[in-house]
C-alpha cells in the first residue's frame, strides 16, 4: 500500500468516523466536534490530492475551510451555549420543537 | 369617399351608432326624443332614396348590374373574401321593399312607441335591422349573405325580446334565435359545399358555373346544395318543421312583427332561393322539396289560424302560410312570382299587422279578439285600410294579393318544372282558408257588437296621424301593388318556367274559381260570424275534437318539448353536467389537488425536527449517489 492509498484511507475513516458521531452521539458539543472531524477528513483529501497533482490550488482551498469553520464554530457554539442555558441540558432530543 | 351602394347599407348603421350610443342609457340618454326620431327615420329614407338612385343607374344601362367591391376581407390562396355589393333587377325589387317599406314601419314607430321609455334603443334596434338586412339583400358573396343572415337573426332576437322584463319574451327570442341555429348549421354546409367544390362564394358566379356545366358541376349535386341551403331558409322563413319560432316572435312591439316577421326578414330564404336559382334550376329534387314543404306548410299554417284568438297570432300563422305559397312557387320554378308574391305580401302583410297594432295601440294593449268587436265605427281610417289589405290578402281582384296569389295557383298547376294538379288542388284550399280566416278576424275585430270592458271602451281613441297615414300609404300599396310586372320585370333574370302545353285550356277556368274561392271564403266567414251565435256554438261542439287540434297547433310544440328538447336537457343535465364536467373535469382536477395535499402531508412527516433523523437521511443520500455513481462509473 503505497503512501496515497493510505492517507486517503486515513481521509475517509476520519469522514466516516465523523459522520457516525454526528448520527449516533445525543450530546450537542460532541456532534459539532464530529463535524470538525468530518471537515478534517475532507481536508486531508485535499491536500493528498493537492500533493499528488503538483497543483497548489487544493492545498488552498483547505484554508478557505479552515476559515469557515472556524467561523461556524464562534457562531454554533454561543448558540448552544444559549440553548444550554434555556433547557438546562445538552441533549439534542430536546431540542425538537425548534423545527418551527 | 364610398359609392352609392356602400352608403345604402352604412346609412342604417350609422343610425344604430348614433341612437345606440346617444339615447340609450350607455350613453346616457343625452339627446331627446326629436333627435332619435329623425336619425331612426331620416336615415333609412335617405337610404331608400340612394336605393331609388341605383335603380335609376340600373334602368339607364339595362343588364349590366352594378358592383361595388367596399373592403377586402381577406385573400386566401387565390380567393378573394370581399365585401362586395351586387344590384341588379331582383337586388332592386328586394332593397325597394325593405328600405320602403322599412321606412314607413319607422315613421309608423314614432306615434306607436311615442309613450316606451326606451324608444331610442327601439330604434337603434330597428336601424341595425335594416343595415344587415340591406347587407343580406346587397351582398354579392354567400359570405356577406349570411353575416346579414345571422345579423337579421340577431336583429330579431334583441326586437323580440325588447320588453325583456317580461320573461316570456326573453324566452320567445330565445326560441328564435336557437330554431334559426339548426336551419343555419344546414346553411353553412350548404356553403362549405359550394366553396369546396367551386371555389368561390359570389353568388353570380356560381349560378354561372353551374350554368355552363348544365347541372353536373365539379364535384358537387346541386340538389344537395339546394337541400341543406333550403335548410337555412326553413328556419329564417319559417317552414315545416322550423317554424316554431314565428308565432311566438309576437311577443315584440308590433312595428317589428310588421317589418322583421312578416315582410322583410323572414322573406330572406324566399330570396335566397332566387338568388341561387342558377343552382335550384338544376336541382330538381331540391325543388320538389321545396314545393312539397312550402305547400304543405301554407296549408298546416291556415288550419291553425282559423281558430286562433289573439290578433297578431293570427296574423303570424298566416305569414307561415303566405311564406309557404312563396316557397310553392319556388319549388316549381316560377323564382320571379315568388318574388312578387315577397313585394304584395310585405305590402298587404305590414298593413295588417301596423293595422293589428293601431287596433292594439287603440284598445291599450288589449290583443284578444273575444274582447273586441264593433270597432269599425270607433277607429274607422284603421278598418277601412284594414279592411282593404284583408281583401288582398284573401285574393279579391283588383287587389295586389290576387294577382301575386293567382299566378303562383297558375305555376302550381302547369309548370313543367314540377307543376301539378294536386298541389294546386292544395294550395287552392289554402286560398279558401286564407280568404276564411282572414274575413273571421276583420269581423271579430270590427263587426258585431262590442266585447269590451267598460273601461276599455271608453279609452278607445285613433291614432296619431303619422300612424294612420302610413296605414292609409299601405293600403294604397296593396290596393295597386298587382299592377307592378314584377316577374315580368325580373325574367331576364329569373326566367319564368314553361307550362305545359294541354293545360293552356285551364288558365282562365282556374283564375274563375280562385275569385270564387276567395269570395267563398270571405262570405262563408261573415256568414258563420256575422249571423247567429247559435251557429257558432254548434259548430264548435260539432267538430270539438278537429277544433281542439287545431287550436293546439297540432300540438308541435309540446311534440318538440317531449322528443327533442327533454332529451337535448337530459343528455345536458346527465351526460354533460354530471358526467363530463362535474366527475370528468372538476374530478380530475380535484384529484390532482388531494394527490398534491395527500402527498404534501406525507411528506410533512419527515420533518419531525429530529436533527439525527436529518442526518440519517443525509447519510442514506450519500451511499445512496456514491452507490450511483459506481454502478455507473
Amino acid at each position: 500500500m503505497d503512501k496515497t492509498s493510505l492517507l486517503l484511507g486515513l481521509a475517509i475513516a476520519l469522514f466516516v468516523l465523523g459522520l457516525l458521531g454526528v448520527i449516533v452521539r445525543r450530546n450537542v458539543l460532541v456532534m459539532l466536534m464530529c463535524m470538525e472531524l468530518m471537515l478534517n477528513g475532507v481536508n486531508l483529501s485535499l491536500v493528498t490530492f493537492s500533493q499528488q497533482s503538483g497543483d497548489t490550488a487544493g492545498a488552498v482551498l483547505v484554508f478557505l475551510v479552515f476559515v469557515v469553520a472556524t467561523v461556524e464554530i464562534a457562531l454554533a457554539i454561543p448558540i448552544v451555549l444559549l440553548l444550554v442555558r434555556d433547557k438546562r441540558t445538552l441533549d439534542l432530543a430536546a431540542y425538537g420543537d425548534l423545527k418551527g | 369617399m364610398p359609392g352609392t351602394l356602400t352608403l345604402i347599407v352604412l346609412l342604417p348603421l350609422l343610425g344604430f351608432l348614433l341612437n345606440g350610443v346617444l339615447a340609450t342609457q350607455l350613453g346616457g340618454n343625452r339627446v331627446g326624443k326629436r333627435f332619435v326620431t329623425t336619425v331612426g327615420c331620416g336615415l333609412p329614407l335617405l337610404s331608400f332614396a340612394l336605393v331609388l338612385s341605383a335603380f335609376g343607374q340600373l334602368q339607364s344601362a339595362p343588364g349590366a348590374p352594378l358592383l361595388e367591391v367596399a373592403y377586402r376581407w381577406a385573400l386566401i390562396g387565390n380567393s378573394a373574401f370581399e365585401i362586395a355589393f351586387y344590384f341588379d333587377r331582383l337586388t332592386a325589387v328586394m332593397a325597394l321593399i325593405v328600405t320602403g317599406v322599412g321606412s314607413v314601419i319607422h315613421i309608423y314607430s314614432v306615434g306607436y312607441m311615442a309613450h316606451d321609455k326606451s324608444v331610442g334603443r327601439f330604434f337603434a334596434y330597428l336601424n341595425l335591422f335594416l343595415f344587415f338586412m340591406l347587407l343580406l339583400v346587397l351582398g354579392r358573396s354567400l359570405l356577406v349573405l349570411f353575416v346579414g343572415w345571422e345579423g337579421v337573426g340577431l336583429a330579431s332576437y334583441l326586437l323580440i325580446g325588447f320588453w325583456f322584463d317580461d320573461l316570456a319574451n326573453a324566452r320567445a327570442g330565445k326560441k328564435a334565435f336557437i330554431t334559426n341555429r339548426i336551419g343555419d348549421a344546414g346553411f353553412l354546409l350548404g356553403m362549405f359545399l359550394l366553396y369546396t367544390a367551386l371555389g368561390t362564394l359570389d353568388m353570380d358566379r356560381i349560378n354561372a358555373a353551374f350554368a355552363l356545366t348544365g347541372g353536373a358541376a365539379p364535384a358537387v349535386s346541386a340538389s344537395l346544395v339546394g337541400i341543406l341551403l333550403f335548410i337555412g331558409a326553413t328556419g329564417k322563413s319559417a317552414q315545416i318543421p322550423l317554424h316554431v319560432w314565428l308565432p311566438d316572435a309576437m311577443a315584440g312591439p308590433t312595428p317589428v312583427s310588421a317589418l322583421i316577421h312578416a315582410a322583410t326578414m323572414v322573406t330572406a330564404g324566399v330570396y335566397l332561393v332566387a338568388r341561387l336559382s342558377g343552382v335550384y334550376q338544376h336541382a330538381s329534387e331540391a325543388s320538389a322539396v321545396i314545393a312539397a314543404v312550402g305547400v304543405a306548410t301554407a296549408f298546416f299554417a291556415a288550419t291553425v289560424a282559423l281558430v286562433q284568438n289573439d290578433i297578431k297570432k293570427v296574423l303570424a300563422y298566416s305569414t307561415v302560410s303566405q311564406l309557404g305559397f312563396m316557397f310553392l312557387a319556388l319549388g316549381v320554378g316560377a323564382y320571379g312570382v315568388a318574388i312578387f308574391h315577397v313585394m304584395t305580401h310585405a305590402f298587404f302583410k305590414a298593413c295588417l299587422f301596423l293595422g293589428a297594432g293601431s287596433v292594439i295601440h287603440a284598445l291599450g294593449g288589449e290583443q284578444d279578439l273575444r274582447k273586441m268587436g264593433g270597432l269599425a265605427r270607433r277607429i274607422p281610417v284603421t278598418f277601412v285600410t284594414f279592411a282593404v289589405a284583408t281583401a288582398a290578402i284573401a285574393g279579391i281582384p283588383p287587389l295586389a294579393g290576387f294577382f301575386s296569389k293567382d299566378e303562383i295557383l297558375w305555376y302550381a298547376f302547369a309548370s313543367e318544372r314540377g307543376g301539378s294538379p294536386l298541389l294546386w288542388l292544395v294550395a287552392a284550399a289554402t286560398a279558401l282558408m286564407t280568404a276564411f280566416y282572414m274575413t273571421r278576424l276583420l269581423w271579430l275585430a270590427f263587426m258585431g257588437t262590442s266585447r269590451m270592458s267598460a273601461e276599455v271602451e271608453h279609452q278607445v281613441h285613433e291614432s296619431p296621424a303619422s300612424m294612420t297615414a302610413v296605414l292609409a300609404l299601405l293600403a294604397g300599396l296593396s290596393t295597386v301593388g298587382g299592377f307592378i310586372a314584377v316577374p315580368h320585370f325580373l325574367e331576364a333574370l329569373l326566367p319564368l318556367p314553361a307550362t305545359q302545353e294541354h293545360l293552356h285550356a285551364y288558365e282562365t277556368p282556374l283564375l274563375v274559381v280562385s275569385v270564387v274561392l276567395a269570395v267563398a271564403g270571405a262570405a262563408a266567414a261573415a256568414w258563420l260570424f256575422g249571423g247567429d251565435p247559435a251557429r257558432l256554438r254548434a259548430l264548435g261542439l260539432r267538430f270539438a275534437g278537429p277544433h281542439r287540434w287545431l287550436a293546439g297547433k297540432y300540438f308541435i310544440d309540446e311534440l318538440y318539448e317531449k322528443v327533442l328538447a327533454r332529451p337535448l336537457v337530459w343528455v345536458s343535465e346527465a351526460v354533460f353536467l354530471r358526467l363530463f364536467d362535474r366527475r370528468l373535469i372538476d374530478g380530475a382536477l380535484d384529484g390532482l389537488a388531494t394527490l398534491g395535499q395527500r402527498c404534501g402531508g406525507w411528506l410533512a412527516r419527515l420533518q419531525s425536527g429530529q436533527l439525527h433523523a436529518y442526518a440519517g437521511l443525509v447519510l442514506v443520500g450519500l451511499v445512496g449517489a456514491l452507490l450511483w455513481s459506481w454502478r455507473h462509473a
